[in-house]
């Protein structure tokens, strides 16, 4: 499949500390491309470099096959950024904000309306409404139509369902899927790991680093241990006991239940199940499960 | 202290309006003493609204309301110094030092200046921050960052701490220790009120409250809501709340 | 519509949402030039004096009766012994004391001279001066008239205020004014409107749009041209129609010379934003850097000719100082660009200098 961002050896320091190592992934034409991380691992500086809003230290990137170094000029013409934090302007109109953006890329709202019509029109009964005064939800849809008004070929969403509830974050994702039926290439970010799944293909970043580049239903696939899904009782002493198990081991807490990760030749069910109730646990359930996407970036944020 | 069955925190038939705009509408619920009680919500639900009410920050419209036994109309300064705050938007003072910060923390909640101390040293202590005493907090790592943040708003053993989103954009191990941290806080008898967007994180708490529009959709533990709604997980409760509300409005 | 077009109509968007500071932008000029024109004045009218009279003889009466009824002084009281003086300062109303000696008409017939002391509080050094010098003023005026068939040769120097005959004050004010004002909003709005976009976040969508840096700053420039432009005409207007401030030189040349102004200032303000990332710190900049300045060391309120030559020296590589004196010029002597062409040059080089700066500092990325 033909490439729309290629990405060679990047790195970019901010004094001190790195914020990019090394960094080299590609990504296809109309894929919806997912890096999942925390904050401060290097996520908004990629997309900075990407839109062409920074310069790297070294390596190269490109995007449709324009450099973003010396081809900042037609990369801008081709992309949709939507960038982390809110940046739309608050003093203007829903309306005036979209039309302001359509200006700038010298169209109109009513050329490209039809790509932007399964969003904007949820957001057009308030069309008249500061954007300032819109609910997070409303405000993500905005900036996302301003994103898409000129047609981007590319486009890049920066951390765009971090503060959003749950169900405006669900409809973000179906609008994606959407998006991507036309053909347009996405790169997204996100810390919520669960949005993983929604993705093509994931990069799972930590500390300026790719630890892992794959197919989501692959990242969960090549976990390389074994998993427990242990429950008692009292899940803060659980935790707590879990973490004596005198085997290779880690042990995170999932809300109610611990999630136990093992080297399959060294522990057993019964094993677990005895110890504790050894240590004198009540109502014990162990059950073998398969990881999520947050079971993998755990297990992989401990090797580096 | 033990979780007791006493309440901290009483709120019956909360109104909150702004004009004609209902941000709060009727809310009834207690949170026992010791307790982690999850309040989630929509965007714009109105929990903020009634997080500023139960901090003494607001007036209610009306409803009667108390809070670690304190009136919310006639006791708000009471109020005040027997809870601690924190969200992730701001917490700590990024041009200040760890120890500055920790510092001007207790001494607004009236430490001595030998407890500060003290407390400063077994606080940084146990988060091992005790080499980034002299650090400026811009220069600490997000998660660092979050845990201390946590540890300061409780360091005057408040009766109650209000975590407004406090994990956003952590790291998952960071984040599992900060509710370890959580969990402590509530052994040893301090109150937790927590706000979260991370539906898998609301399974950490005791109890619930759903807010949709102003009212509370549901609450009870995490294993009951997700009976009653027979769904896997707290996101699926949360989406079955939320969308039967829209469809209801539309 | 064009993108530059569109860009300046959400400018204007901007500028009119933001009404409180529209308000503050127009009420502006009128407020400072009442302010100016009104209380901050040099003219003194109705100062109280107090007179301790040792004669109260002809003369000295006469020269009472003079200095009162000539409008600059008003006689509070009348005191009876030196020791009166100092009490009558540190009740604070009394501007100056005249002393007549004893036996002043027949000292002044007889041995050609008498003395008056004249005692200011300069605790107010401009106000005392000035007083004297008006006291002064009125004693040798009273002393030729009596004098005049005594002594038939004597220079008699009549000095005449020229372009400001009342020595109003105003007419100083109108100038300076207008070069605060147009730095204000040129310089401090385009500024801080542009480092708003940069901490909204804003600036980052538009350097990833097509729009070329030097659209994002003409944009941005333009509608302050407008106001500026506009607030300069109420200056004018207001100076001409409330204190009659003169505009004896061309209009055209007036207004050509105000734009050039702000077209420095401009590119001022631009340059102080690409060189900061916040709102406050190019608040603070263009108030201490450019406001200051104008105001202390640009002839505005302060001669340039009577500061210590460091100033003077900075005062010449200020732009308000030539754009002041370039407007006073026009404006109160009539002169035509063939008087003022070397400080209009050395406006249009500031302007080119700054806009150079500004293109050379701008990014086009982010850092």
């Amino acid at each position: 499949m033909a490439i729309s961002v290629d990405v060679r050896n990047l790195s970019k320091n901010y004094g001190e500390v790195e914020a990019l190592k090394d960094l080299t992934f590609s990504v296809s034409k109309g894929e919806l491309f997912g890096f999942i991380g925390p904050d401060g691992a290097g996520k908004t500086t990629l997309f900075r470099i990407l839109t062409t809003l920074l310069l790297a230290d070294s390596g190269t990137a490109s995007v449709e096959d324009l450099d973003v170094v010396k081809a900042y000029k037609q990369i801008r013409r081709i992309i949709g950024y939507m960038p982390g934090r809110f940046s739309l302007y608050q003093d203007l109109s829903v309306e005036e904000n979209l039309r302001f953006f359509a200006t700038i890329f010298g169209t109109t709202i009513e050329e490209n309306y039809d790509l932007v019509k399964e969003i904007y029109s949820q957001i057009e009964p308030f069309k008249t409404r500061k954007a300032g005064k819109l609910s997070g939800g409303m405000k993500q849809k905005l900036a996302l139509s301003c994103a898409l008004i000129h047609k981007p070929v590319v486009l890049f969403l920066d951390e765009p369902t971090t503060g959003v509830d749950a169900v405006s974050r669900q409809e973000f994702w179906e609008m994606l899927q959407r998006l991507k039926s036309q053909g347009i290439t996405i790169i997204v970010s996100t810390p919520y790991m669960d949005e993983a799944t929604l993705c093509d293909r994931v990069a799972l970043i930590q500390n300026g680093r790719i630890m892992q580049i794959s197919r989501p239903a692959e990242v969960v696939s090549t976990f390389p241990l074994g998993l427990f899904s242990v429950s008692s009782a009292d899940v803060y002493r659980l935790l707590h006991d879990l973490q004596k198990l005198p085997k290779e081991h880690s042990v995170f807490a999932f809300g109610q239940v611990v999630h136990l990760s093992y080297r399959e030749d060294e522990l057993t069910r019964d094993d677990v199940i005895d110890f504790l109730k050894e240590k004198g646990h009540e109502e014990v359930t162990v059950e073998e499960i398969k990881p999520n996407i947050e079971d993998c970036f755990m297990e992989l944020m401990q090797k580096e | 202290m033990k979780k007791g069955s006493t309440d901290i925190i009483i709120v019956k038939d909360l109104v909150k309006k702004f004009g004609n705009f209902v941000a709060n509408d009727h809310l009834s619920f207690e949170v026992k003493r010791g307790e982690i009680f999850g309040f989630l919500g929509a965007n714009g639900a109105g929990k903020t609204t009634a997080i500023r009410i139960l901090c003494g920050l607001s007036l209610p419209t009306s409803g009667d309301l108390s809070v670690a036994g304190y009136d919310v109309y006639s006791q708000r300064e009471k109020i005040k110094q027997n809870i601690g705050y924190m969200s992730q938007k701001f917490s700590l003072y990024d041009d200040l030092t760890v120890f500055e910060n920790i510092r001007f923390y207790a001494a607004i909640y009236g430490l001595s200046k030998k407890e500060i101390v003290q407390r400063a040293d077994v606080l940084m202590k146990k988060l091992q921050l005790e080499e980034a005493r002299n650090k400026l907090i811009r220069d600490i790592p997000l998660g660092w960052k979050q845990k201390l943040a946590l540890s300061v708003a409780i360091i005057h053993d408040p009766k109650i701490v209000f975590l407004d989103e406090p994990t956003g954009g952590v790291d998952p191990i960071t984040r599992r220790q900060f509710w370890e941290m959580i969990y402590e806080a509530a052994r040893n008898g301090i109150t937790v009120f927590v706000t979260t967007h991370y539906m898998d994180e609301a399974e950490y708490c005791d109890r619930l409250s759903i807010m949709v529009e102003g009212r509370i959709a549901a609450l009870n533990t995490p294993l009951a809501l997700r009976e009653e709604y027979q769904a896997k997980n707290m996101n699926e409760v949360f989406l079955k709340l939320a969308r039967a509300q829209t469809e209801e409005v539309a | 519509m064009n993108r530059f077009w569109g860009f300046v109509v959400k400018e204007f968007l901007h500028i009119f949402r933001d009404y409180r500071t529209l308000l503050i932008l127009f009420g502006m000029p009128a407020v400072q030039l009442i302010l100016f024109g009104y209380v901050v004045t040099n003219e003194i009218k109705d100062a109280r004096i107090a007179i301790l009279d040792q004669s109260k003889d002809e003369t000295t009466r006469k020269i009472t009766e003079k200095i009162t009824s000539s409008g600059y002084f008003r006689l509070d009281r009348n005191l009876h012994t030196y020791s009166e003086i100092e009490e009558a300062f540190k009740e604070g109303d009394i501007k100056l004391v005249i002393v007549f000696e004893s036996n002043f008409t027949r000292k002044l017939e007889r041995e050609r001279q008498a003395h008056v002391q004249l005692i200011g509080d300069a605790s107010d050094p401009n106000t005392a001066n000035i007083l004297v010098n008006y006291a002064t003023g009125i004693l040798n005026n009273y002393l030729r008239t009596r004098n005049a068939e005594a002594i038939p040769l004597q220079i008699l120097p009549e000095t005449r205020m020229m372009y400001n005959k009342e020595l109003k004050g105003v007419f100083m004010f109108v100038p300076g004014l207008m070069a605060m004002l147009l730095m204000l909003i040129s310089a401090l709005m385009t500024s801080i409107s542009i480092t708003k976009e940069k901490e909204l976040g804003t600036m980052e969508l538009l350097l990833a749009s097509p729009l070329r840096p030097m659209q994002i700053v003409v944009g941005k420039v333009f509608p302050y041209v407008f106001l500026a432009f506009i607030n300069a005409c109420i200056i004018i207007l207001l100076g001409n129609i409330v204190f009659g401030v003169p505009v004896r030189g061309s209009v055209t040349l007036l207004l050509f010379e105000n734009f050039l102004f702000i077209s420095m200032a401009l590119s001022l303000g631009v340059l102080i934003s690409c060189l900061t990332n916040s709102q406050q710190l190019a608040m603070m900049i263009s108030l201490v850097a450019l406001m200051l300045p104008t105001i202390l060391l640009s002839g505005f309120i302060f001669p340039v000719e009577n500061m210590p030559k460091v100033l003077q020296w900075l005062c010449h590589i200020m732009p308000p100082m030539y754009f002041i004196t370039i407007i006073k010029s026009i404006m109160l002597k009539g002169n035509g660009l063939f008087y003022i062409w070397k400080e209009t040059l050395i406006l249009v080089g500031f302007t080119l200098f700054f806009i150079l700066l500004s293109v050379k500092k701008f990014k086009i990325r982010l850092a």
